[in-house]
């Protein structure tokens, strides 16, 4: 226990760092700076603001701006890069809210309630709460990090390929609960999903499939240009047809109150420790634990709620845990990294490569040989938070005054804003042309009652699926007992099929249509 | 956002080009404006790293601020072809790598750029050892059991890489032709999760870059049987070379190296040569390369020609060995 004080102390320590700067115009006297709480504070904001572009997620901001930090000493850059993230990952959830543009797979759940939330004029109490349950998630799983980072790598560990499988099937049947709808919609947008996620390389052969011979589609299509089309452009469309237009004027005239009310604040609070804790948990492993946080979150809301009918039509709560979910599993995510020195995933993967740049090239002894590294990052997750606290509260009402920019005006460079985004991930204009195509394929969807978060699920579930099964069956030897035999697996997979039959049972049918059907229209 | 400029500014400036100015007169004053450095793979992988620390001192020698572009996709493919298609002023360079210049060749039939007829070899950088890696508790100890025991439970072992077409993947393709052995390759998503998958035990061997491997292997928490180089690394003192360890056959290297489209001016490509030359000779550039644990050549393979050479010869020897995806 003295340990953790002391590793704390020692991180606390090198994020408050002051560095004497003695400019020659004040005649030699020095102020001290405190450099690196000015680098996270700097890359908070950055991050926010690239990241508040629509389709730009967190992994392409990082990209984007992991140059700027080559110049920095190697705890400044990393500071400023977990600040970096931090405001990536926040700017993401804002488009999410406001325009309904998730950048990440994180952030479609965010969406759903998010952005019916702005539209009943409550964008303020859902981009407030987002911040709120994102500080309280990131202290939490700091804390976590310090205490338990050593031991929790042992689940990191745990989970091989059979297991990725399992959890990717629990993870498919979460997606079916997303749906506000009917259940046989959101099973055929899943199984859509699943077969856009095929596009792209054969993992085992490395041979092209379904990508007819287009050299952009080799490597499959991307998430976020997905997300552009089915969420943002098809959003845009229906919003000009019509139907919309009354829709729109609503939204404008109704904004009121940009902080969450007592009673939110008093709703909100269990959602963001069960958040908390899932996101946890889910973030430690490897390679697809973070991505199904935020919507076992929202699945978990859903179901302890009294009146689950209200998610998908602006519930506070349905922001509040997935938002906490993310942003505690972004955290805990770290762990591999430092306790292992292997990324868990790509953003972590830029990280090491932050670190390569500066030559520290991590490894599992990386606690003890650069504690001051390891102890000023876990530190600076914290002050990372704190800033976009900081940052965005404030930043609200700028975002939620967006809102009454004219439909007419604000159209147009909502387009604008998607295009270069898509455009910068790759520098590739086949992605604008796609989200285009599938902008068209969303309103075709949204006006026959289909919903695209299912969808965007399976398309983010189908490769981790696929691949983690045929990499199980490859070191099985194609035995497929080795789900039911490995304990971790059998457990996954037992409450897969507990949560199947109670979707199935006809006798269990009214309860089924509580948890699966919350149709009102 | 810059970078979206960038590209649109390069790009209006390769028409300006291509309008009328004659490279020969460029070439004397050469270069004039801003380098852009596309690199194939993601920022902070192994051949960006190589490329950030020489172009970070070619920067100086040249007079003009070199730009990195990371271009990724497709093996590194999408960002070679790309570089191909430049205008061939010498504003334009790749840092390609044994992958996108050679072992691609065999690997994809219809690959748009050949790494002969469409590039200017320019200079070779470094060169990154490769590994044999096994995990901690796999039964052989050294080399020559490791060739025994996976020889005679060829049906059982599991190798790992890290995705088709990369270099743990025909690395350990040209490892396993050596043996006469044909295991199961489990791909993973890049060197990470494969690495992950070592640590973890889920699987048996895999061949990879002395980068990614040299922290693990002083945690222990895998091993090294062999490094596939004529000499020792300085990095991994202990692990003996595959001459030694009884396989000699087996020498590999993930070579990196810069090129520009065909047609560059020679006296722009002797420029160019003279810089990288110049930032291989400097004291902290082969500091931080060693550190790396990458072999620095010696300066009879740092010209233009040899760099063609050695081109010529990978994708001689990568061909019997990589299987083309159709």
């Amino acid at each position: 226990m003295g340990d953790i004080f002391t590793n704390l102390g020692l991180g606390f320590g090198v994020v408050f760092q002051f560095v004497q700067w003695t400019p020659a115009f004040l005649g030699g006297i020095s102020i001290p700076i405190p450099v690196n709480i000015l680098l996270c504070l700097i890359g908070a904001l950055v991050g926010t603001l690239v990241g508040v572009l629509p389709g730009i997620g967190t992994i392409a901001t990082v990209a984007m701006l992991l140059p700027i930090t080559f110049g920095l000493p190697p705890v400044g850059a990393l500071i400023m890069l977990a600040g970096i993230y931090y405001g990536a990952q926040y700017g993401g959830s804002t488009t999410s809210i406001l325009v309904n543009i998730p950048g990440e797979a994180g952030s479609v759940v965010t969406a759903l309630d998010g952005f019916q939330m702005a539209k009943r004029g409550r964008a303020g109490p859902a981009l407030a709460i987002a911040a709120i349950g994102s500080f309280f998630a990131g202290c939490v799983a700091t804390v976590l990090i310090a205490l338990l980072g050593a031991p929790l790598t042992r689940i990191a560990l745990a989970f091989g390929p059979a297991e990725y499988f399992s959890l990717m099937v629990l993870g498919l049947i979460f997606a079916v609960v997303l749906a506000k709808g009917s259940v046989l919609k959101a099973i055929a947008m899943i199984v859509l999903g699943l077969l856009l996620s095929m596009v792209g390389s054969d993992i085992e052969t490395g041979a092209s499939r379904m990508a007819f011979n287009i050299p952009e589609l080799a490597d499959g299509l991307g998430f976020a240009t997905l997300a552009m089309g089915l969420f943002g452009f098809a959003e845009i469309i229906r919003n000009l047809d019509a139907g919309g237009e009354t829709d729109r004027k609503l939204v404008q005239e109704k904004v009121s109150g940009l902080m969450p009310t007592r009673r939110d604040l008093k709703e909100t609070t269990p959602a963001i420790l069960r958040g908390t804790v899932l996101g946890s948990i889910l973030g430690i492993l490897p390679g697809g634990g973070a991505v199904i946080a935020s919507f076992a979150a929202y699945t978990l809301e859903k179901k302890v709620a009294k009146d689950p009918s209200k998610f998908g039509h602006g519930e506070i709560r349905g922001v509040a845990a997935p938002e906490s979910a993310n942003n505690a599993a972004a955290q805990t995510s770290f762990i591999p990294l430092l306790t292992l020195g292997i990324p868990p995933n790509a953003v972590m993967a830029l990280m090491v490569g932050a670190m390569t740049i500066h030559g520290i090239v991590p490894g599992p002894q990386v606690m003890q040989k650069q504690p001051d590294l390891v102890w000023g990052m876990i530190a600076s997750m914290w002050v990372g938070n704190l800033m976009l606290l900081i940052i965005n509260l404030p930043l609200v009402g700028i975002w939620v005054r967006l809102l009454r920019v004219p439909y007419r005006l604000m159209f147009p460079s909502i387009v604008v804003f998607c295009c270069i985004g898509i455009y910068s991930v790759n520098n590739a204009p086949t992605d604008v042309m796609i989200a285009g195509a599938f902008g068209l394929v969303g309103y075709w969807l949204i006006k026959h009652d289909f919903e695209p978060a299912p969808l965007l699920l399976g398309m983010v579930l189908g490769p981790l699926m696929e691949e983690n099964l045929r990499r199980a069956l490859l070191i099985s030897r194609g035995d497929w007992s080795v789900f039911l035999t490995r304990p971790l697996s059998a457990v996954l997979m037992a409450i897969a099929a507990a949560l199947l039959i109670l979707a199935v049972l006809p006798s269990l049918r009214k309860k089924r249509d509580e948890v699966f059907v919350e149709s009102e229209n | 956002m810059n970078w979206y400029g960038r590209s649109l500014a390069s790009g209006f400036l390769a028409v300006l080009a291509g309008l009328g100015l004659s490279s020969q007169v460029q070439a004397q004053t050469y270069p004039t404006r801003n380098i852009t450095m596309i690199v194939p793979f993601a920022a902070g992988g192994p051949t960006d790293v190589i490329a950030r620390i020489v172009t970070g001192h070619m920067a100086q020698t040249l007079g003009q601020t070199i730009i990195i572009e990371n271009v990724v996709g497709a093996g590194g493919t999408t960002a070679t072809t790309r570089a191909a298609r430049a205008a061939n002023d010498g504003y334009t360079l790749i840092t390609g790598h044994m992958g996108t210049h050679a072992a691609s060749v065999p690997l994809y039939p219809k690959l748009a750029y050949h790494p002969e007829k469409d590039f200017e070899p320019v200079g070779l950088l470094a060169g990154t050892p490769i590994l044999i890696l096994a995990r901690k508790d796999f039964a052989p100890k050294d080399l020559k059991e490791f060739i025994a025991y996976v020889k005679a439970n060829e049906s059982k072992v599991n190798a790992a890489h890290a995705g088709v077409g990369s270099v743990s993947n025909v690395s350990c393709e040209l490892l396993n032709s050596v043996l006469g052995v044909k295991p199961i390759g489990v791909p993973f998503n890049g060197t990470g999760p494969a690495m992950n998958a070592l640590v973890a035990g889920q699987v048996d061997y895999m061949c990879d870059q002395i980068v990614n491997a040299v922290p693990q292997i002083n945690g222990g928490t895998i091993k090294a049987y062999a490094v596939a180089t004529p000499e020792r690394n300085p990095s991994l003192p202990n692990v003996p070379t595959t001459a030694e360890a009884g396989l000699p056959a087996f020498q590999a290297q993930a070579w990196n190296a810069i090129f520009a489209p065909k047609g560059t001016p020679p006296d722009v490509v002797a420029k160019l040569n003279a810089a990288i030359v110049k930032a291989l000779d400097d004291e902290n550039v082969r500091k931080r390369l060693l550190e790396l644990g990458s072999v620095i050549p010696p300066a009879a393979d740092r010209t233009p020609a040899a760099l063609g050479t050695l081109v010529k010869s990978e994708i001689a020897k990568w061909t019997p060995v990589v299987k083309p995806v159709n």
